[in-house]
């Protein structure tokens, strides 16, 4: 092959960003031909089964195996006493502050349980169902224990989530603009506005407790008979699942191998080092086999981790026209029974979100996380963010009101103007670049804003039964977790840079290896749209590779809508690394100098010549290195470790309109629309996607979804049948468009997308319905936003505040059959 | 433990199961049909659905036995000749699946209903499709999958 | 996710199913379908020692004209009801309330009588049965008796099928040319209803001459709107009529409190469903 001959692939390719490109993950999921981890089948391989607790809090008495053991085909059942400090312990991988209350947690809890769901003893049999059979023959004898439940009779310290602690108190974090130096003194600002006449606005929110319910329940297999330690699990996190385990279970790190096959969903809900895979690998190495644990949708709605759960106290100060003068956020997290991985970061991440995308000269933000008798929670798509934007677009809608304009005006009136970027916020944090102005501009044509505010009028005028509410949302976020050097300043435990290589194979393929690992969003077709601009090559000779430690070696793993905003970037600079070492062979081939050439479309050109080589060959001499540069290393192969300088600020302007049907209660949506700002685009098709899913989880939030806990502690919306997920038919088909303010803090311009349209959606669909009852004397109704809740906001004119109660309706009930007879065990019903 | 055979995907199979196995136990334990998910335990999420005799049904809420005898198409026997079918074409068309987990029962459930009502409108395919959960895509895609399939004929 | 052990039988005869439930007696579950035993067994709720699977029995399913009524097998799949002419035509009030019972695939599987013997009062289709007076055949070892529909749901998740009896099929009295309307509330779609109320009107001239109201999850049987029914008898199918009427729906009903909702507010749904389900009936019946 000499080095002028012409390749057709070689010839100015089409450029592969921005194309709507169909994606690669595709042709196996859509077959069937799908590595969920539950699909691992090793020879010999046991099963577990978990015993777990009934009872939220209680003091284990006794654990009695005997019967179980008996059982057929069981090899081993065991007890955390049994297990001992061979399980190793779960860690918290953010103290939010030195003096943070961390209570121990086991994998199987030893002498008392602190959640209904907590694991008490573990079965391995040689069948999924004889260990299920097994664990109903094991005996456990409890002493009850008060629980604390209630967040803010927790707060309070009434009864212990653990006891030894001595409080429920975990960790107090403050920020304070006056003290930072990024602004004024908040409490200031609220006297002020109180003494001149100014507005001063005091709301409390609560955030529900919800629950990641992605759709594939979590499952680990262990194969213990290599030489190293093979983990397979349903996780976010391969990377840092592979640390922590070594760092608790005294497994050296370099004989752990951990893999992410194909992962059904995550939205946090997978970002987390959980019990289970603990207990998966004790058991492994206990049996010397092959062991599996997969959950049930019950276990992972009781014991996965949950979201949310904070009630929010917010003051918001203003002058007389509605120009905001101060935010003062005082928030309770509940952290469940013990701190999660990420755990009272969750709120930290909001801390600096609370004053959006408005010039609030005064800030001031405070989390209390409290321990409860309960699930724990951690990350849920949009982790701080969702709550952070809530409360400040709630609180929006009500300044309009109390100005008497639209709400669209007061944020006008607010917001950071697009000429203003750079802007430095209260929170002290830089936002590179945005335009509210045209993002909402361009939402309130798509939406018809105008019409859908004439039909409102008309409804209220004629009285109708069903009103018309109209709802805004201009949100921003912060994402692509995250620069380290933050991290560091906020005590987490871990940076946020992200790894890539990109490998030239001696054919001219290319393997590109990121420590991001994909669970849903797309990588492998993104990303081979990065890397085939880069390089010129064809968008197919892209092999994206991910979720296995032993090939993608180093990573941070995916959440915090950091995948492409870091992962992406460091995937940029791997592969100009790759370029700069093809230059110099391809001058090498050429003749020519290196200061001569020109790459484009994948072809090293001479300057003014039409002398050229393709990258594809500079590859395949390298490969054969017979004639390379001297002292040059046979290999264009290249790494790159990027740590982001910022985060970045995805932004956008959501509009939705809700129908009332004032006479039940029961909600509408009628039209949905958003453009959002995310920067440069990739995929298209695959950021309408991740906005479509968006949009429905924090839809969700409004309407549907909540984890509700009965006086004692279980779990009642502990199945799909009280866990109300929203199905096709609760939905409708979005407006999206999009504007383009490229950020300026990576290479492509982008911005994260993964959780943007959960974070923006949950307060539009509220704001639309409050707008619908606001006449009415309502100006806010609890999430989520039941038809039971507006009908008695409506009789009552009053918050439709009151919590959720009563037990789940017992349809699948133990008398089920046609013989008639009652047995009935599950009460509810009066 | 009770004889059964039955056809999958086009194979005739014969096997001795415990009664209390589940269809799609059966399917992804006994035949290594893994493309046929669990995703609850309530037949809320339709992940597991597959045809049996011609019909959609959820094989969590199947026992083997009761298919004895019967006729099961799962996501793995859909497309014919190395030829996918047109819904699964559609899916990936139209951005219809992101982690894919919910995409077998779906796509399944998709084929049923354009069986059943070749040309549905947006209404009919949304109702069509209520018993089947996606987390991921916001059924926006998936809708238009359907949409995309039914123009091209898909229900022949 | 996996029943406990059980043994299994599939007799093919209805006698063959009685002798297998004499024998087996509390120990065993029937098997109708499956699709709300199942989730029972998954979930160990419940573990029979014994399930009698009436799926093979062919004699149990179908439906036929007898006359005055329309006459349902018990084990015809909820899809083939809902779909009959016969049921279309004749009882009306039955097909609405299958188009939106559960989900295809359910109704696929799911059985008429498996879903009524099973009792729950927030099931689609005891109130429609009830509301068209329907009759329930119950054959057990000492012959074959029908039991009225007042009678035959007793209490939550109990009929007046007794232990050693099966549903064999249910006559549904004809009411053609009666409009009908099923009602109802959910907040998603895959719920059962929170309330739901079934109406079947026959208007004549514009006047409600008679009307048939059942009422859903609004006790702890399935619901007859009596009082409702009386106040509608006689009236001109107009809004204000039917509003006037339909306010009497929550009398005598006990509702459960649950996490969808408390009991004060599913009465007032009562009204408002009820209202809204006969005017709709009405219109299409008129």
């Amino acid at each position: 092959m000499t080095a002028t001959e012409a390749r057709p692939e070689a010839t100015a390719p089409e450029r592969e960003i921005g194309k709507d490109r169909r994606r690669k993950e595709d042709q196996r999921l859509i077959t069937g031909r799908t590595r969920w981890t539950d699909n691992i089948v090793l020879p010999g391989m046991l099963h577990l089964a978990m015993v777990r607790s009934p009872f939220a809090h209680a003091r284990i008495t006794s654990i009695d195996t005997t019967e179980a053991k008996q059982s057929p085909n069981v090899v081993d059942v065991v007890s955390g006493q049994d297990l001992a400090e061979t399980q190793g312990v779960l860690i918290n991988a953010w103290p939010i502050t030195p003096d943070q209350k961390t209570p121990t947690h086991l994998p199987v809890a030893i002498d008392r349980v602190a959640f209904a769901g907590e694991i008490v003893a573990v079965v391995v049999a040689r069948s999924a169902a004889e260990a299920r059979d097994a664990a109903e023959l094991v005996d456990v004898e409890y002493d009850e224990l008060p629980a604390a439940l209630d967040l803010k009779e927790a707060a309070a310290d009434t009864v212990l989530a653990h006891p030894d602690l001595g409080t429920n108190k975990s960790a107090y974090w403050v920020f304070d603009s006056a003290e930072a130096g990024t602004g004024g003194a908040v409490d200031e600002a609220i006297a002020r506005a109180r003494e001149s006449g100014g507005i001063v606005l005091e709301r409390e929110y609560r955030q529900q407790r919800l629950i990641p319910a992605f759709m594939e329940p979590r499952s680990t297999v262990v194969d213990p008979t290599g030489e190293q330690l093979t983990v397979w699990s349903a996780t976010q996190i391969p990377h840092i699942l592979r640390f922590a385990l070594a760092a608790t279970t005294g497994i050296p790190e370099s004989k752990l191998r951990v893999i992410a096959p194909d992962v059904g969903g995550g939205f946090g809900g997978k970002l987390q080092t959980t019990p289970e895979e603990w207990i998966t690998v004790a058991l492994a190495r206990r049996t010397g086999k092959p062991v599996k644990y997969t959950e049930t949708r019950s276990e992972s709605l009781m014991a996965g981790h949950h979201g949310r759960d904070q009630w929010q106290k917010l003051t918001l100060a203003a002058d007389a026209d509605g120009s905001v003068t101060g935010l003062k956020v005082e928030l309770l997290a509940d952290l469940g029974a013990y701190v999660s991985l990420v755990g009272g970061g969750v709120p930290v991440l909001g801390a600096f979100m609370f004053n959006a995308i408005y010039k609030f000269p005064a800030y001031h933000f405070a989390v209390q996380t409290v321990l409860t008798n309960k699930t724990w929670t951690d990350a849920y798509r949009g982790a701080g963010r969702p709550e952070a934007t809530f409360a400040i677009e709630r609180l929006m809608d009500e300044l309009a009101a109390e100005v008497g304009v639209d709400p669209l005006e007061i944020r006008e009136k607010n917001w950071i103007k697009h000429e203003e970027f750079p802007f430095t916020t209260v929170a002290g944090l830089e936002y590179d670049s945005g335009n509210y102005e045209l993002a909402t501009a361009r939402a309130k044509e798509l939406f018809g804003y105008d019409e859908l505010r004439a039909e409102q009028r008309r409804r209220r005028e004629s009285g109708d039964p069903v009103q018309l509410g109209i709802g805004v949302s201009t949100f921003t976020e912060m994402c692509g977790l995250a620069p380290s050097r933050v991290l560091g300043q906020l005590d987490y435990g871990a940076g946020g840079w992200e790894h890539a290589s990109v490998r030239m194979l001696a054919t001219g393929k290319v393997e590109v290896v990121t420590g991001a690992s994909a669970h849903g969003q797309g990588h492998e077709t993104a990303f081979s749209q990065i890397v085939a601009d880069r390089l010129g090559v064809p968008f197919e000779d892209v092999e994206v590779l991910h979720g296995d430690t032993q090939i993608a070696h180093k990573g941070l793993d995916t959440y915090g809508s950091r995948s492409l905003v870091v992962g992406g970037e460091a995937l940029v600079k791997a592969t100009d690394k790759v370029v700069e070492k093809a230059k110099v062979v391809a001058a090498h081939m050429l003749e020519a100098s290196a200061d001569d050439l020109e790459f484009t479309g994948g072809r090293f050109a001479v300057r003014g010549t039409d002398q050229g080589v393709a990258i594809q060959d500079v590859a395949g001499a390298v490969f054969a290195a017979h004639d390379l540069p001297d002292g040059m290393e046979p290999s264009l192969d290249s790494d790159a470790t990027y740590d982001p300088v910022n985060f970045n600020y995805p932004h956008g302007t959501h509009l939705c309109a809700m129908e009332v049907d004032t006479e039940t209660g029961a909600l509408r949506m009628r039209k949905y629309a958003c453009v959002d700002d995310i920067g440069n685009v990739i995929n298209p098709l695959i950021v309408s996607g991740q906005v479509h899913g968006g949009l429905v989880q924090g839809i969700a939030q409004a309407l549907w979804e909540e984890a509700v806990y009965d006086d004692s502690g279980t779990l009642v919306s502990g199945s799909f049948v009280d866990y109300l997920l929203p199905t096709s038919a609760d939905t409708i088909s979005f407006e999206v468009d999009h504007t383009t303010t490229p950020s300026l803090t990576n290479t492509l311009g982008t911005k994260g997308v993964g959780e943007a349209g959960t974070i923006a959606s949950t307060p539009a669909v509220v704001n639309a319905v409050v707008d619908a009852v606001r006449h009415l004397g309502i100006h806010d109704i609890r999430m989520p936003c039941t038809p039971e809740r507006v009908w008695r906001a409506i009789q009552d004119a009053g918050s439709g505040g009151e919590p959720t109660t009563g037990a789940a309706a017992p349809h699948f009930d133990a008398s089920t059959g046609m013989d008639g007879t009652v047995d009935r065990t599950a009460g509810g019903a009066q | 433990m009770v004889r059964i055979n039955l056809t999958v995907d086009g194979a005739k199979v014969a096997d001795d199961v415990e009664p209390r196995m589940l269809l799609v136990h059966y399917l992804r334990e006994k035949l290594g049909k893994t493309g046929t998910v669990v995703g609850c335990d309530t037949s809320n999420c339709g992940a597991c659905t597959v045809h049996l005799d011609g019909t959609s049904v959820k094989s969590c809420n199947v026992l083997a036995v009761q298919a004895d005898g019967g006729e099961v198409t799962t996501i793995e026997g859909l497309s014919q000749n190395g030829e996918l079918h047109p819904v699964q074409e559609a899916f990936r068309e139209c951005h219809g699946l992101q982690c894919g987990y919910c995409t077998p029962g779906m796509i399944m459930q998709s084929v049923d209903l354009l069986k059943e009502n070749p040309q549905p409108s947006e209404e009919e395919i949304r109702l069509g499709l209520e018993g089947n959960l996606c987390r991921c895509t916001g059924y926006h895609n998936i809708v238009k999958a359907v949409q995309h399939a039914a123009g091209q004929g898909a229900q022949a | 996710m996996i029943p406990a052990q059980f043994d299994y039988l599939a007799p093919t005869t209805v006698e063959e199913a009685l002798a297998a439930l004499a024998q087996h007696g509390d120990e065993a579950k029937i098997l109708a379908g499956g699709q709300s035993l199942l989730p029972v067994l998954r979930m160990r709720l419940n573990a029979p020692e014994m399930v009698i699977d009436l799926g093979r029995i062919p004699s149990l399913r179908g439906i036929r004209d007898d006359g005055d009524a329309v006459v349902v097998g018990a084990m015809t799949p909820h899809t083939v009801v809902g779909s009959d002419l016969l049921v279309a035509e004749h009882a009306a009030l039955v097909s609405k309330a299958i188009e939106h019972l559960a989900d295809a695939q359910i109704r696929h599987r799911g059985t008429f009588g498996g879903a009524l013997a099973h009792a729950d009062p927030a099931g689609d289709l005891g109130a429609p049965t009830l509301a068209l007076g329907a009759q329930f055949v119950v054959q057990g070892p000492g012959g074959t008796r029908t039991v009225p529909a007042e009678e035959f749901f007793v209490d939550l998740f109990e009929t007046a099928i007794g232990e050693d009896e099966i549903l064999t099929e249910v006559r549904l009295p004809k009411h053609t040319g009666w409009g009908a309307h099923y009602e109802k509330f959910v907040r998603v779609a895959h719920q059962w209803p929170i309330v739901a109320v079934a109406a079947a009107v026959r208007v004549e001239g514009g006047t409600i001459a008679e009307a048939r109201i059942g009422l859903t999850n609004m006790g702890s049987t399935p619901l007859r709107a009596r009082a409702v029914e009386e106040a509608l008898a006689g009236q001109p199918a107009t809004e204000d009529a039917v509003r006037a009427a339909a306010a009497h729906a929550a009398e005598g009903t006990n509702p459960p409190s649950d996490l969808n909702g408390d009991a004060d507010y599913r009465r007032h749904l009562a009204t408002v469903l009820t209202r809204r389900a006969v005017l709709t009936a009405a219109g299409a019946g008129g």
